[in-house]
């Protein structure tokens, strides 16, 4: 066990970027834990790693993880993410984003990187609020629940994460807590290795803005709150809607095959490409299409 | 087709030309998002990348689009997109992140009359200081704009090439009429650009910092999944790539990524001079605009009146230069362009004063046409 720590360790980056900016107690650092834990495990190069965030807490991450790290502008960090796995498909892609990052702002780039199944694996990590402006309410700040801009209680309806990757058509769709290590670690290791769009959404812990808004005495008081409000998918099955209001349904929640937007791409290149008849085929129609204007036009003007 | 000496004669669009001379230039990556009059480029990337085996995606929108290439050029791909006035306004907050993070890519942005939706098929010279100032904060950009066809080729070549050797992103800025517009190209011979390449830290280099500039102005740049790992951020930065409050630091890092480019002004300026020797009446233009002004500069000089054109490919950065040089002979500078007065304010700022510079804007979605400059030219010099 203390090995497998100590291997993680070597995939946080060695210069002077510790201690991190989160508050103590913050379940970033879990998810941070889990993540090392799983790529060092599972033995990625890290150069052959890319680790991409947006804006917030969250955003901050990639900064401490030793691979190829990119720290991109609010919402956008699966669009840069696309850019990078379709430039390089052997690059191991995870993109980490908060709520308020990856389905407010980023909610559009969300939908469709599930839609389009490219194999990018996408920790949401999210606290309910955004924390790092200071805890105004989020896209999945429960209804009724308070932040500095719902001083009232939140009026909205929260986004059901998983419901949302699940109907975007993410092929692999998770959830857990930052209270159930265990479980992170086995979910995000399925994700990365799952071929095409993964989803884990982690519900994390803001004691310092949604916790104190909300009368959790401290982060203890919030994982608590994880621990007894969280139910496994299988429980949830047998359990009416009813009992699974308030309810977080932990597990894996969707995975399916279906073939990854990459791989389809370029079987369609191999397949234009396969005959260089066909190839030149299509680009000499192009061309004669231009000489064809040409003399054309040539003709016209003697 | 044409005998064996001579270049083979296409007869090809502005849109279509640029996609000839990026995939000549080594693009291998388009990300983009629908929009007239600039979708014909996506649509022959869509069509061709995957032949050369390059890749395309057609992204969410144009915030995404820019987010890809900049991606996919971190991860050392030559990378390009195609847009148009309100593409090209959701691209700027990612444009910004290309600035400050170095990173190379092309935007083609084929103006159409604005502000909001505007005219989506008429043309305009709108985006020249939106181009210039569109994403926030201090930082420099190059852009290039064509006149006719063979241009857009040779300059979406140019701009590849600039990207790379500068580390930033590089904004072709044509118009709808260029965009659209046929016209025959004796095709360049293969080999005929020589397109740079970005510049690389050797393989074993030990402790790589992939924002430190040691002897040249631009620092060398690994890519994702190479020998060496490096971070980015949009938030302003350290040598090494890691966020830095240290005022030294946060000055270097801005003068840096302007002086890059500022300092090159006059390096990178491309005109194409008509009639300037013995001129007294100067025409500056660009683009479309520039087509006009020099027929402009024939009916003139048929009535007497000593005409002469600089016409700009290189709108940014902006060079006086060759303004200056002029200014002393000169018993007024006309400005025609499609908006309101944007590159003028250059003008002004470059001649101080030398010689009066009048403005000729037109903003109802239509090119002009020579009398009109004729005419405005014959009642200026006459008041």
């Amino acid at each position: 066990m203390s090995q497998a720590i100590e291997r993680a360790r070597t995939y946080l980056k060695p210069l002077k970027k510790l201690p991190t900016v989160w508050c103590g107690g913050c379940g970033l650092g879990v998810v941070m834990g889990s993540l090392t834990r799983v790529i060092s495990g599972m033995g990625i190069e890290k150069n052959k790693m890319a680790t991409i965030s947006g804006i917030g807490c969250t955003g901050r991450l990639p900064t401490y993880i030793d691979t190829n790290s990119l720290h991109t502008t609010h919402g956008r960090a699966l669009g840069f993410a696309t850019g990078v796995k379709l430039a390089n498909p052997e690059l191991t892609v995870v993109t980490v984003m908060g709520d308020g990052d990856s389905v407010a702002i980023g909610g559009n780039h969300f939908i469709h990187a599930c839609r389009r199944n490219i194999d990018i694996t996408a920790i949401v990590v999210n606290n309910c609020i955004y924390g790092m402006t200071g805890g105004q309410y989020s896209p999945t700040t429960p209804h009724g629940k308070r932040g500095t801009t719902a001083p009232y209680g939140n009026v909205e309806y929260e986004f059901n994460i998983v419901s949302l990757a699940a109907g975007a058509g993410a092929t692999f769709v998770a959830r857990t807590t930052v209270y159930h290590v265990r479980e992170l670690d086995k979910l995000i290791e399925r994700a990365i290795r799952h071929r095409g769009f993964s989803v884990v959404e982690v519900v994390s812990n803001c004691y310092t803005s949604y916790g104190r808004l909300n009368k959790f005495s401290g982060p203890v008081d919030m994982f608590k709150w994880m621990k007894e409000s969280a139910v496994t998918v299988k429980q949830a099955s047998d359990m009416s809607p009813d009992e699974l209001v308030g309810k977080l349904v932990r597990g894996i929640h969707v995975e399916k095959d279906q073939p990854e937007f990459i791989d389809v791409y370029d079987k369609l290149a191999r397949d234009l490409t396969a005959d260089s008849s066909t190839v030149n085929q299509k680009l000499r129609e192009t061309i004669e299409s231009y000489e064809r204007l040409g003399d054309r036009l040539k003709a016209r003007i003697g | 087709m044409s005998g064996n000496n001579e270049r083979p004669i296409w007869v090809l669009q502005g849109n279509e030309a640029c996609s000839v001379g990026a995939v000549a230039a080594g693009v291998n990556f388009f990300a983009g998002y629908p929009i007239t009059p600039s979708s014909e480029v996506a649509e022959f990337m869509a069509r061709h990348l995957p032949l050369i085996g390059g890749r395309f995606i057609q992204m969410e929108d144009e915030i995404a689009s820019m987010a890809a290439i900049i991606g996919a050029s971190l991860a050392g791909a030559r990378s390009m997109t195609a847009t148009s006035g309100p593409g090209f306004s959701l691209m700027q907050e990612n444009l910004g992140l290309a600035c400050l993070a170095e990173i190379p890519c092309v935007i083609l942005n084929v103006q159409r009359a604005g502000p909001s939706t505007g005219l989506p098929t008429q043309p305009a010279q709108g985006d020249v200081m939106q181009t210039r100032w569109g994403t926030h904060g201090d930082h420099a950009i190059i852009a290039l704009a064509p006149a006719t066809v063979l241009e857009c080729i040779e300059l979406t070549a140019c701009c590849v090439s600039l990207s790379e050797e500068f580390r930033t992103p590089v904004v072709l800025l044509l118009d709808e009429v260029i965009g659209h517009m046929r016209e025959s190209v004796a095709i360049p011979a293969p080999g005929s650009y020589k397109v740079r390449s970005r510049p690389l830290p050797s393989d074993d280099e030990e402790d790589y910092q992939p924002f430190c500039c040691r002897c040249n102005d631009v620092p060398p740049m690994a890519h994702f999944g190479g020998p060496h790992r490096f971070h980015v951020t949009g938030l302003t930065h350290d040598e090494r790539g890691f966020p830095t409050m240290v005022p030294a630091e946060v000055d270097k890092k801005i003068r840096g990524i302007v002086d890059k480019i500022e300092l090159k002004a006059d390096d990178l300026a491309m005109n194409e001079e008509t009639m300037t020797d013995d001129c007294e009446v100067l025409l500056f233009a660009y683009g479309s605009s520039a087509r006009v002004a020099k027929a402009s500069v024939k009916d003139l000089r048929e009535r007497g009146v000593k005409a002469g054109l600089l016409r700009v490919k290189t709108i940014w950065p902006f060079s006086g230069k060759r303004l200056k040089e002029l200014a002393p002979q000169l018993r007024t500078i006309i400005v025609p362009e499609m908006n309101l007065g944007q590159l003028v304010t250059e003008v002004e700022r470059a001649v101080a004063g030398v010689a009066p510079v009048r403005h000729l804007g037109r903003v109802d979605g239509h090119l002009f046409e020579p009398d009109q400059i004729t005419d405005f030219v014959l009642e200026e010099i006459a008041s």
